[in-house]
């Protein structure tokens, strides 16, 4: 029994049926591609080309081809790394925290926002392979004895725990959004008609009928998956702050990386997730899916993390002060009045004073404002990776080793080239996979609307009788007080 | 070996689940019910045990650990003991994000696998199904029949229950 709010509004809108659920998903899987996908499918594939491009001159001609030098070994690369695994949290927050806390809200946007974890990811984890300079040898991360001789790995390291970290989050998100996917993907393969697409979906959907016990087996394992899930998502971004704050660098030995790191990424991922849902729901019709309900609350969650954020900035400068260090101070001064001191601006801009507009309730419930919003704190979070990983790094302990950085056109390549590579994966993703859950929201479909079900069934013959489960009917809202 | 079901589709899953304790309360035998997404309550009714797969998920996440702790104790610590930092040779605060990360890996791949081998879930060419509307919107409850059971009656409990419609389907391979 689920108990039902008289004045939320409902999840899902338009009167839908369970079977209008299925036909309004399946509608772009099964229709021919149209021409504004394959639009965007070209520009993304053009972006693709230069990733191709820029990855075969970084391979062919070495690391030479970025804009790194002595001081500053660490640039680009790495804040874009950081950039896209910060991204790809959301999507695991999505559909494992608001899961463990009965967000029934989540179910229609968890099937997108886990895809973009997925090629977030992927995206996240060409920076590292490809700064490795030899990305065929990138197996010697892993605990192979050197050369096959005699030396382990490193267990000391942050980076080698980060390679355990992404290649477990990588998998485990994976296998978490497979499962989700396998009885929408039989839900498609009972209604396909061509013959490769019935062979694909069958393969896809892996025999699943929708049995009772299959279903009770599915939900535990869901459960557990969002159980393990979260700490995992936490820990992934911990460990990420980790390759900075073991170091003896000023400005990034400090003790508050981890959940600030962990507060940017959910930020960084709601702001994306907002970006990319607003344009999936006016391309593919989700209007009635991906509610403005939605739009706020996800926008009301940028907000918080957004001042969490804010708040980590001004306790690393109160930090910077009180500790009394005079290498920490002027890291920090550098920081916000040296020569980047116009990347500080836009990393404050971006995140700080841009997302407090959300508090207005006009602004979380207009469409337009939130997409300039979530593109801002997009760029606002790339700029704060940016300004702590090249300010922190190019005026350390010797000023005759102090250095500015510039990006070369191959850096820009691999870093325009990922969101090609991104684009592509998750129109692919969009065409031919279901972009919303439609096992999980025809489950909270019922229950979504100010007094009961809207869904009485398809025939008014047999319209359903008003079922009665433990003498509570099945339409009423829970009265915790006397029915528990 | 060819088999015989008699189907009752149901439109809604409040009406399917009150059937499903009617129709097992008046002594029918039910093989199995599908439904296009879970339903609450419907394990009880139907007398499903509770998974066992949450035990199974935490033994493999302590194979995990245990695994984790041994690579790194043996390889640092006994194989090839180095000094990094001025650290001991196992220093074990250092190890804890790889065995977390251990711990997980194992847990969630050893229950996911254990989960697809149990209900028996691999790609198949092509996978029969007793009605297609099972996965769209429609509640399938399936009873097994043969050539001795009173169709008449078992139609007319699973009518009266509220099913929509009555189907007999055969299946040579389920």
């Amino acid at each position: 029994m689920q108990h039902v709010s008289p004045v939320r509004e409902p999840l899902v809108t338009g009167g839908k049926t369970y079977h209008d659920v299925t036909q309004d998903v399946c509608r772009q899987v099964e229709a021919a591609p149209n021409i504004r996908w394959m639009a965007a499918l070209s520009v993304a594939l053009l972006l693709l080309g230069v990733f191709f491009y820029s990855v075969y001159r970084t391979l062919w001609y070495g690391i030479g081809e970025w804009g790194l030098n002595k001081t500053i070994g660490w640039a680009w690369d790495i804040t874009n790394f950081v950039w896209w695994v910060g991204i790809g949290h959301a999507g695991t927050l999505i559909s494992a925290v608001l899961l463990l806390f009965r967000q029934k809200w989540r179910t229609s946007i968890n099937r997108a926002a886990e895809a973009m974890t997925i090629f977030a990811v992927i995206c996240a984890a060409m920076f590292p392979v490809l700064h490795m300079g030899r990305p065929w040898l990138a197996y010697w991360v892993f605990p192979l004895q050197n050369t096959f001789g005699s030396l382990w790995v490193n267990f000391n390291s942050p980076l080698l725990w980060d390679v355990f970290a992404i290649s477990t989050y990588f998998t485990v998100s994976l296998v978490f959004w497979y499962t989700g996917l396998v009885p929408d993907f039989a839900t498609i393969r009972d209604r396909a008609k061509g013959p490769i697409a019935k062979v694909a979906y069958s393969m896809l959907s892996m025999g699943w009928k929708g049995s009772a016990k299959h279903w009770s087996r599915y939900e535990t394992v869901s459960l557990i998956l969002a159980g393990v899930s979260t700490p995992l998502v936490l820990s992934v971004h911990t460990i990420v702050s980790m390759d900075f704050a073991t170091s003896v660098v000023p400005g990034w030995h400090t003790t508050i990386f981890p959940p600030y790191f962990v507060a940017g990424a959910i930020f960084s991922g709601f702001a994306m997730v907002l970006t990319l849902m607003l344009i999936t729901r006016v391309v593919f019709k989700l209007e009635d899916y991906i509610t403005i309900e939605h739009i706020a609350l996800m926008n009301k969650i940028m907000m918080v993390t957004g001042s969490i954020v804010g708040v980590a900035y001004i306790t690393e400068f109160f930090i910077a002060w009180y500790s009394q260090v005079e290498y920490e101070s002027y890291a920090f001064i550098n920081r916000a009045t040296g020569p980047y001191w116009w990347a500080y601006a836009a990393m404050m801009t971006c995140n700080v004073i841009t997302p407090q507009l959300v508090w207005f309730r006009k602004v979380r419930y207009s469409i337009p404002l939130t997409f300039i919003l979530s593109i801002i704190v997009n760029i606002g979070m790339w700029f704060e990776r940016f300004v702590i990983i090249v300010t922190s790094l190019h005026r350390d302990y010797l000023p005759s080793s102090w250095a500015m950085f510039s990006p070369t056109i191959i850096d820009v390549g691999i870093y325009v080239g990922t969101i090609g590579l991104f684009f592509t994966l998750f129109l692919l993703f969009a065409k031919f996979f279901p972009v919303i859950n439609m096992a999980e929201v025809k489950a909270v479909l019922k229950y979504t609307v100010d007094n009961g079900p809207t869904y009485t069934g398809h025939d008014p013959h047999h319209a359903p009788k008003p079922a009665t489960t433990h003498g509570v009917p099945a339409s009423a809202p829970v009265n915790y007080d006397k029915h528990d | 070996m060819t088999k015989r079901f008699a189907l009752g589709i149901f439109e809604d899953e409040d009406v399917l689940l009150h059937a499903v304790e009617n129709v097992r309360e008046a002594g029918v035998k039910i093989y199995e019910v599908f439904t296009p997404f879970p339903i609450h309550g419907i394990d009880d009714a139907l007398g499903i045990e509770r998974s066992r797969l949450p035990i199974a998920a935490f033994f493999f996440g302590l194979t995990g650990l245990a695994f984790a702790l041994w690579m790194q104790i043996y390889m640092l610590g006994f194989d090839w003991p180095m000094i990094i930092g001025g650290k001991p040779h196992i220093a074990l605060p250092a190890f804890i994000p790889v065995s977390f990360e251990l711990t997980v890996l194992f847990c969630c791949h050893g229950m996911v696998i254990t989960f697809y081998t149990i209900s028996k879930l691999y790609p198949r060419w092509k996978t029969p199904v007793l009605d297609v509307r099972s996965t769209d919107d429609k509640f399938v409850m399936a009873i097994e029949v043969n050539e001795n059971t009173d169709m008449t009656k078992l139609t007319q409990i699973l009518r009266e229950n509220g099913a929509s419609e009555v189907n007999q389907k055969e299946m040579s391979k389920f």
